[in-house]
């Protein structure tokens, strides 16, 4: 089932024929001359590079910037498709902010035994400076990412929730503009639904989030800005774009203060007050006052002023326990238990490790599984146990053993493909996807398409940008 | 907008202004030596390497002065911090950080300047490169102030980045006459000497005004004609009164924005009262040198200043 022609096809079915979904695309695409496709290949590359589109490797001097190879075959999905993910989508993003405010509050759904105690608990990402309090609108996960991967017609799991920092939305819409800029007449055959105005959406959701101290100050728009590590930083291309395109400021810790029960950052006229911070910041470099002591990135006081209602900081911190993996294994259960009704996206079938019988049944079965770390991210501390040599699973296997808490397993799934364009031409390749998610007190909002993620190597099943995958603009087709 | 973009714009036109002038100074001497022979040249060089200051740091690395060592000195070497790699990352390092202050068109020409010269920078330049990388930091500073222009707001933004270019050019054309100037006249020889007409000609050409002296000067050349087009002319874009009435414009226009003078604005009222009106004969008397250092000395203050006034730093 791995890598073979089992996979589900997005764009030919079992007898070959072109779905729907691509049937305008293919089309075109047949009309369109090989070399001709090629130059445009390397195009796109200039284009990416002109614009300075890219993301740092750390530990890397020479090669600090990199651009994330972009494929120019584009990965369809019907309107149909589209309404039903959404849905999913929306119950589950409901259903996080319900159990975050659950965890911070009264713990519910753990005196229901619905989830063990433990796993917040003990969970590096649980802040306890949260507890009790309730941010601005009720809102903890403002920007999410939920990560899909598709195995048929039918069928989307939810391969992991990103409600901490989800990034990748400017490739999203950087990968839509060299689409337009390198393919118009492609646009005019097939109607796409834009992404262009995430940007705008982005700033609307956050300034729906303006905190208490907010109301106060009349009937000015509120000051939103965005907040970074530096240029330093892998995704700093993309926090320098969003903010460009919101109009925000971007801000790094040494230009913000505490002042007068505010956080204020430095401009030329003098110190002026932020209402939302949008920041791309990890919890622990956010307050030197309440965490890290060592860290420099972040606004010491930053924490009171925020518990006092002085400042919306999005996502709130602490909402980074839901990208845990051993909590993603309960996602079933708190859909359940916040929404009462079934999820609609379902999880991948997870073995937690911390159980004795799971761990038996994973050690017995790890060349068949994927394991990952549960605080892990971008593929790193995983393994795939298909493609693992014998000296790489004996060596996890201790790990495992030492630490069993510390994982999760996962069985491969058969992940559809979509074709990338080769030199040989198109050959299909493992992708995944992407949505971006907006949350406000005024609603859930869903940009369609989001960022699909593409493995380059045949067979390959590992998507993530530091790990060499690659990225492929995504179409939601109007009705 | 925020004190720590205002300095990195700032900043970032400086470098890019610091970049072109250093490879103006590398095309004017590359002439000179072109007509001279070896003993000749390696003065041509010594003096290039003194007026762009890093005459100590050459000399630590290097026994003589000749071409290759120089150009590449000033245009790669690690040994020289200020060589013109260094220079033109600064200025994209900048820009990156002030991203979401400068339009697409600015930061495009930027970045593709950067990644043009950075490729050929990164291998030592031979005799026949030198021309080439000369040209390409020219074009980059051309397609960056032409994006500028073109492309901007006419916001802070805008005019931080124009008093920094400026700033800096008068720095660069005060420190280039001085040098030069000193090099010419060891002693105190008579003003309006008839000296070396080609020394005078790279005086010229180090701020791109050889052709300009010549439409206004009809050929005269001489240490007098010289300081009066390059001080006091403000037709030319790179002579110290020009570059003052430019830099007053920026300090205008940003205290307009801000509804408020600042110490910058004062310092620059008493710098225009010290220029203005003054005559060549009037500089030679209080002596060339001086004038120059007192010019100087009020530039670097101007432009500690406007750090002050716009809160660049914490």
């Amino acid at each position: 089932m791995f890598g073979s022609s089992d996979n589900f096809d997005e764009m030919h079915d079992a007898d070959g024929a072109v779905r729907p979904a691509y049937s305008d695309y293919c089309r075109w695409f047949e009309e369109q001359e090989t070399d001709a496709l090629k130059r445009k290949a390397a195009d796109c590359d200039e284009s990416f590079r002109r614009t300075g589109i890219t993301f740092n490797v750390y530990g890397e001097d020479e090669a600090e910037e990199r651009l994330i190879p972009f494929d120019m075959v584009p990965r369809i999905i019907t309107a149909s498709e589209w309404r039903k993910l959404t849905r999913g989508i929306e119950q589950r993003v409901r259903a996080l902010n319900s159990f975050l405010h659950d965890m911070y509050h009264r713990q519910e759904i753990a005196r229901a035994g619905r989830v063990p105690e433990r796993l917040f608990c003990n969970n590096d990402a649980w802040l306890p400076n949260m507890v009790g309090f309730s941010p601005p609108g009720g809102i903890y996960t403002h920007i999410v990412g939920i990560d899909l991967v598709r195995t048929g017609p039918d069928e989307f799991y939810v391969l992991e929730d990103n409600a901490r920092t989800p990034s990748g939305v400017s490739y999203m819409l950087e990968n839509r503009e060299t689409m337009m800029a390198m393919f118009p007449d492609l646009f005019s055959q097939v109607h796409v639904e834009p992404v262009s105005d995430y940007p705008r959406r982005l700033a609307r959701s956050l300034a729906a989030c303006a905190p208490p101290a907010f109301e106060g100050s009349g009937g000015a728009k509120p000051t939103v800005a965005v907040l970074t590590p530096g240029i330093y930083n892998s995704a700093y291309f993309e926090h320098a774009f969003l903010a460009d395109q919101m109009g925000a400021e971007l801000v790094e810790g040494g230009d913000l203060r505490v002042i007068d029960g505010r956080v204020q950052m430095r401009c030329t006229r003098g110190y002026t007050p932020i209402d939302v911070l949008y920041r791309r910041v990890d919890d622990d470099f956010l307050d030197p006052l309440t965490f890290n002591p060592e860290s420099m990135l972040g606004v010491p006081g930053i924490m009171d002023v925020y518990r006092a209602g002085g400042i919306t900081i999005a996502n709130a911190p602490g909402t980074g326990i839901c990208d845990d993996k051993a909590i993603y294994s309960f996602m079933p259960e708190i859909v359940e238990f916040y929404t009462g009704e079934k999820p609609l996206l379902p999880n991948v079938q997870t073995w937690r490790c911390a159980d004795p019988d799971s761990l038996e049944y994973v050690l017995d079965n790890l060349s068949d599984l994927v394991v990952k770390e549960v605080h892990g991210s971008g593929g790193y501390g995983m393994l795939i146990g298909p493609t693992a040599s014998r000296r790489e699973i004996s060596k996890f296997r201790k790990k495992l053993k030492a630490n069993p808490q510390n994982y999760i397993a996962q069985p491969t799934l058969s992940l559809s493909t979509c074709p990338i364009f080769t030199k040989k031409g198109l050959a299909p390749r493992h992708v995944d996807l992407r949505p971006f998610v907006l949350v406000s007190p005024t609603g859930i909002d869903i940009t369609p398409g989001g960022l699909t993620r593409v493995a380059l190597k045949k067979g390959s099943l590992v998507v993530n940008s530091s790990q060499g995958g690659g990225t492929k603009d995504t179409w939601v087709l109007k009705d | 907008m925020l004190g720590r973009t205002a300095n990195g714009l700032f900043w970032m036109f400086r470098y890019l202004e610091r970049a072109e002038n250093t490879a103006r100074l590398l095309e004017a001497g590359l002439r000179m030596a072109l007509t001279r022979d070896l003993v000749t040249a390696e003065e041509e060089w010594r003096s290039v390497i003194a007026t762009s200051g890093n005459q100590a740091a050459y000399e630590a690395e290097h026994d003589g002065y000749d071409g290759n060592s120089a150009w590449n000195f000033m245009l790669r070497d690690k040994a020289n911090p200020g060589n013109v790699r260094e220079m033109f990352g600064a200025v994209r390092t900048n820009a990156r950080m002030a991203r979401t202050n400068i339009s697409s068109d600015v930061w495009e020409a930027v970045n593709e300047s950067w990644m043009a010269l950075d490729k050929m920078l990164a291998r030592p330049i031979g005799q026949n490169g030198v021309g080439d990388v000369v040209q390409t930091i020219r074009r980059a500073g051309m397609r960056v102030h032409g994006a500028l222009d073109g492309s901007m707001l006419r916001n802070e933004a805008y005019h931080f980045a124009r008093a920094g270019t400026f700033i800096e050019r008068a720095d660069s054309t005060a420190r280039i006459l001085d040098m030069k100037y000193f090099l010419l006249l060891p002693s105190l020889s008579y003003v309006g000497s008839h000296l070396d007409t080609g020394q005078w000609d790279q005086v010229l050409r180090s701020v791109a005004g050889s052709r300009a002296y010549t439409w206004l000067n009809a050929g005269q050349i001489d240490a007098r004609g010289i300081v009066e087009f390059l001080v006091l002319d403000d037709r030319f874009p790179r002579s110290l009164a020009f570059c003052r009435g430019a830099l007053r414009e920026q300090l205008a226009a940003l205290a307009r924005l801000h509804g408020a003078e600042g110490t910058s604005n004062e310092l620059m009222r008493e710098a225009d009262m010290h220029i203005s009106d003054l005559t060549v004969d009037e500089i030679f008397e209080q002596g060339l040198h001086e004038f120059l250092l007192d010019f100087m000395a009020r530039n670097v203050a101007i432009g500690d200043a406007i750090a002050e006034d716009y809160r660049f730093l914490a």
